[in-house]
């Protein structure tokens, strides 16, 4: 018999990793952002002192990528990040061949972030070792979800009785998928708002409670959030929407902000594109917690690290 | 792998006596013996009525007797992939599964489309232990642009051309296509696919491919060229039409349009569209990934349908074996297809007979004279007096677990692997001879 090269293969994912929300249980989650509320972003600590992270991202990213760095190295862990350009994947190295590699390392656990669907569940499958979905093609983008629940209950009681407001290119989104996922399991109405192309009908059958419109105005109407969606302009291209015709429509703008609810706050996943899904007042306005949800990143992702390595073992 | 004759024990004259036989063609269903001599049917008479002696006898009491299945659709793999399956390994899987015939996709390395490579295919030396009756490309090198030698092929064996894996898009090459086959008799097969929609696609569209975040094919994609094809057909006086592993309610529509206005239109399913959907896949598993994809509910509530009034001639596997290497990896990044010759019969007792009531008679004739009708294959199909001495037998009521890791196959891609069935293979018989028997 020849020496298996995946001396790991396990069938369920490791304790602690973190795939997606869709199968989370809602009191996991309310377990993790009570966890993130009690994390420090400005004290160094020694729970995960010693535990190697590695940080594998397939695809290009400033604020998550930086965000778990800093929560890992905040919880005292050693990381290192290993990125397609620059290593064996540019060689041809499959998923798996480099996942085995890095647990082979000494990696303790993996953050991946891969520009196909699926993927993190294909190298936790394999892998005794928590893996942490950072974002995975359209798919899921639990630590986004995460980060956006934690800034929502900071300006708002719970989430009990809540509307909300997803405008955007949610087809192509795995940041609406992951809030639909969650939002959902506390019973928040959700309104989906964007052209065809963008939002087909099927949308509305991710999760129950969940309805599609074409006009922002109706969707904004009286809502508690409002979360926008990047338009991702090399998407448009192959699309028969106009980019002109997007902005006049679909932008947020001030008069349109002012349909929703006083109080509501206004939520991005960033990097925003100011005067194309939303005009630069509301960007930089009162109720604009774009940079707030940037600043909860971190806290939420010690949270999720906390729970991938620091208790169970 | 072992060669064909090890396999085999020769006899001269084989009785198949005491079981049941279905032969739709013959309009036979009842208990009969089976004479098999020098590689023909020599008798199929009521018991005890078989009038000459034979060397060798196989107890078939409480079996079902049926001719030997004919498998319109699998990848052997043959020339150029023999890591993923052989003529050998496939063939055997294929014994196993009770087929005696099947027609091999010429999606190979380098691909089917010259008369040399059919006849490599026929050559003795690829060690089948069934009959391998090749499909050719219909254009050079399954570009779609250039038609091969219709008739040079036909010469070499080729029992139909199609440009498998992918679709024959351009109209007017299909058109000619269709033409040039009614001159000869010969059918064209068409992987209906408009590939303008299915770009990057993993899976059918859907509930399910918008929750995993997966590009979904629209079942229009499939339909579209189906109504075009079927257009063409009855269009062309004498053409012949084969729609090859139809998964849409749409594209049935188009087949019966087609048949009701007498064009000469086929068509095939495969056993894990009858069996599965789209929502299967799972997390990603890609064993259920294949091309076309697995469906809608009422999509496969159509098939199933069509399977029973008759408007599909035949059940083909599309047996697509693919290595380990090739199917461990990222979802949208899989190889398409999954093995299927040794669980389509087990598969189609368990489902279509017992859950869905089909009768059997029905199922066998999905084996045997639907698919010889289809291409045509003389002296197959059926148990008349003279054909080939292809039986298969088998027991509908032998409960058994499929284990992937015991498959024939070199390549054990399945989304069938634990499952328990009610229906198992007992003996195949090629040419007379026994090339496999139930452990």
């Amino acid at each position: 018999m020849m020496q298996r090269l995946r001396p790991y293969a396990m069938n369920k994912p490791a304790r602690g990793s973190l795939l997606g929300i869709e199968h989370l249980e809602a009191k996991e989650i309310l377990g993790l952002l009570k966890l993130a509320r009690r994390m420090n972003p400005l004290k160094v600590r020694t729970l995960l002192r010693n535990r190697r992270i590695v940080l594998l991202f397939y695809e290009a990213s400033t604020r998550t990528r930086s965000s778990f760095e800093i929560a890992a190295k905040t919880l005292g862990a050693i990381t290192t990040l290993v990125q397609s350009s620059g290593s064996s994947i540019e060689k041809g190295e499959s998923l798996l061949d480099t996942g085995s590699t890095l647990r082979a390392v000494g990696a303790d656990a993996i953050v991946i972030r891969h520009p196909c669907a699926g993927a993190p569940h294909l190298l936790a499958k394999h892998l005794d070792i928590p893996v942490i979905n950072a974002g995975d093609g359209m798919h899921e983008h639990p630590s986004q979800a995460l980060l956006d629940a934690f800034t929502i209950l900071k300006h708002k009681k719970s989430f009990k009785g809540l509307q909300v407001a997803i405008i955007g290119d949610i087809y192509h989104s795995r940041v609406a998928r992951s809030a639909c996922h969650l939002l959902a399991k506390f019973g928040v109405k959700i309104t989906l708002c964007g052209p065809p192309e963008f939002v087909p009908e099927v949308a509305a059958t991710l999760v129950p409670g969940l309805r599609v419109s074409r006009h922002p105005e109706e969707a904004v109407r009286g809502v508690d959030v409002i979360m926008l969606l990047r338009l991702q302009k090399e998407r448009l291209a192959g699309q028969k929407i106009r980019l002109q015709d997007y902005v006049a429509h679909y932008q947020l703008t001030p008069s349109r902000l002012k349909l929703a609810k006083r109080d509501a706050i206004v939520m991005h996943p960033g990097p925003i594109i100011r005067g194309l899904e939303l005009t630069a007042e509301v960007a930089d306005g009162a109720q604009s917690v774009i940079l707030d949800e940037v600043h909860n990143g971190v806290p939420t992702r010690m949270a999720i690290l906390a729970r991938a390595l620091g208790k169970a073992k | 792998m072992p060669s064909a004759k090890s396999q085999s024990r020769e006899a001269a004259s084989l009785l198949i006596k005491g079981g049941h036989v279905i032969d739709p063609a013959a309009k036979i269903n009842t208990l009969m013996d089976v004479l098999l001599r020098d590689g023909r049917v020599a008798e199929v008479a009521l018991p005890n009525k078989v009038r000459g002696g034979a060397d060798e006898k196989f107890d078939a009491r409480g079996l079902i007797v049926a001719p030997g299945f004919i498998d319109l659709h699998v990848h052997l793999r043959e020339p150029g992939q023999g890591y993923k399956e052989t003529i050998a390994s496939g063939t055997a899987a294929a014994a196993a599964g009770g087929f005696t015939s099947v027609c091999t996709m010429p999606n190979t390395a380098p691909v089917v489309d010259t008369a040399e490579w059919v006849a490599w295919l026929r050559h003795p030396e690829r060690a089948g232990v069934v009959n391998v009756l090749p499909i050719a490309a219909a254009t050079r090198n399954s570009r779609g642009a250039t038609l091969t030698d219709f008739a040079a092929l036909q010469r070499a064996g080729a029992v139909a051309v199609t440009d498998d894996g992918k679709p024959i898009l351009d109209d007017e090459i299909m058109r000619t296509a269709l033409l040039l086959g009614a001159e000869l008799n010969l059918p064209v097969v068409q992987h209906a696919e408009d590939t303008r929609l299915t770009e990057h696609c993993s899976m059918h569209e859907g509930p399910t491919s918008f929750r995993l975040g997966l590009r979904g094919m629209p079942a229009a994609a499939e339909a579209t060229v189906v109504d075009r094809d079927v257009t063409l057909a009855q269009q062309i006086r004498e053409s012949r039409l084969h729609v090859a592993h139809l998964s849409t309610s749409d594209a049935l529509k188009a087949v019966r349009r087609g048949k009701r206005a007498r064009a000469r239109v086929t068509c095939e399913v495969t056993p894990h569209h009858f069996t599965l959907l789209d929502q299967d896949v799972g997390e990603y598993n890609t064993n259920f990934k294949m091309n076309p994809p697995l469906r809608s509910a009422s999509d496969r509530e159509a098939i199933l349908v069509a399977l029973a009034d008759g408007t599909v001639d035949a059940i083909a596997t599309d047996h697509a074996p693919h290595a380990t290497h090739e199917k461990e990896v990222e979802f949208e990044r899989a190889a398409f297809g999954i093995t299927g010759l040794e669980t389509a019969l087990a598969l189609a007792i368990t489902k279509l007979q017992r859950e869905h009531k089909i009768p059997l008679a029905r199922i066998v004739e999905l084996f045997t004279a639907g698919p010889a009708r289809v291409f045509d294959l003389r002296g197959r199909g059926s148990l008349a007096r003279g054909n080939f001495a292809d039986v298969t037998i088998f027991d509908p009521k032998k409960r058994w677990t499929f284990e992937a890791a015991k498959s024939r196959s070199l390549s054990h891609n399945t989304p069938f692997d634990g499952w328990q069935f009610t229906g198992k293979v007992v003996a195949t018989i090629v040419g007379g001879r026994i090339v496999h028997r139930a452990d």
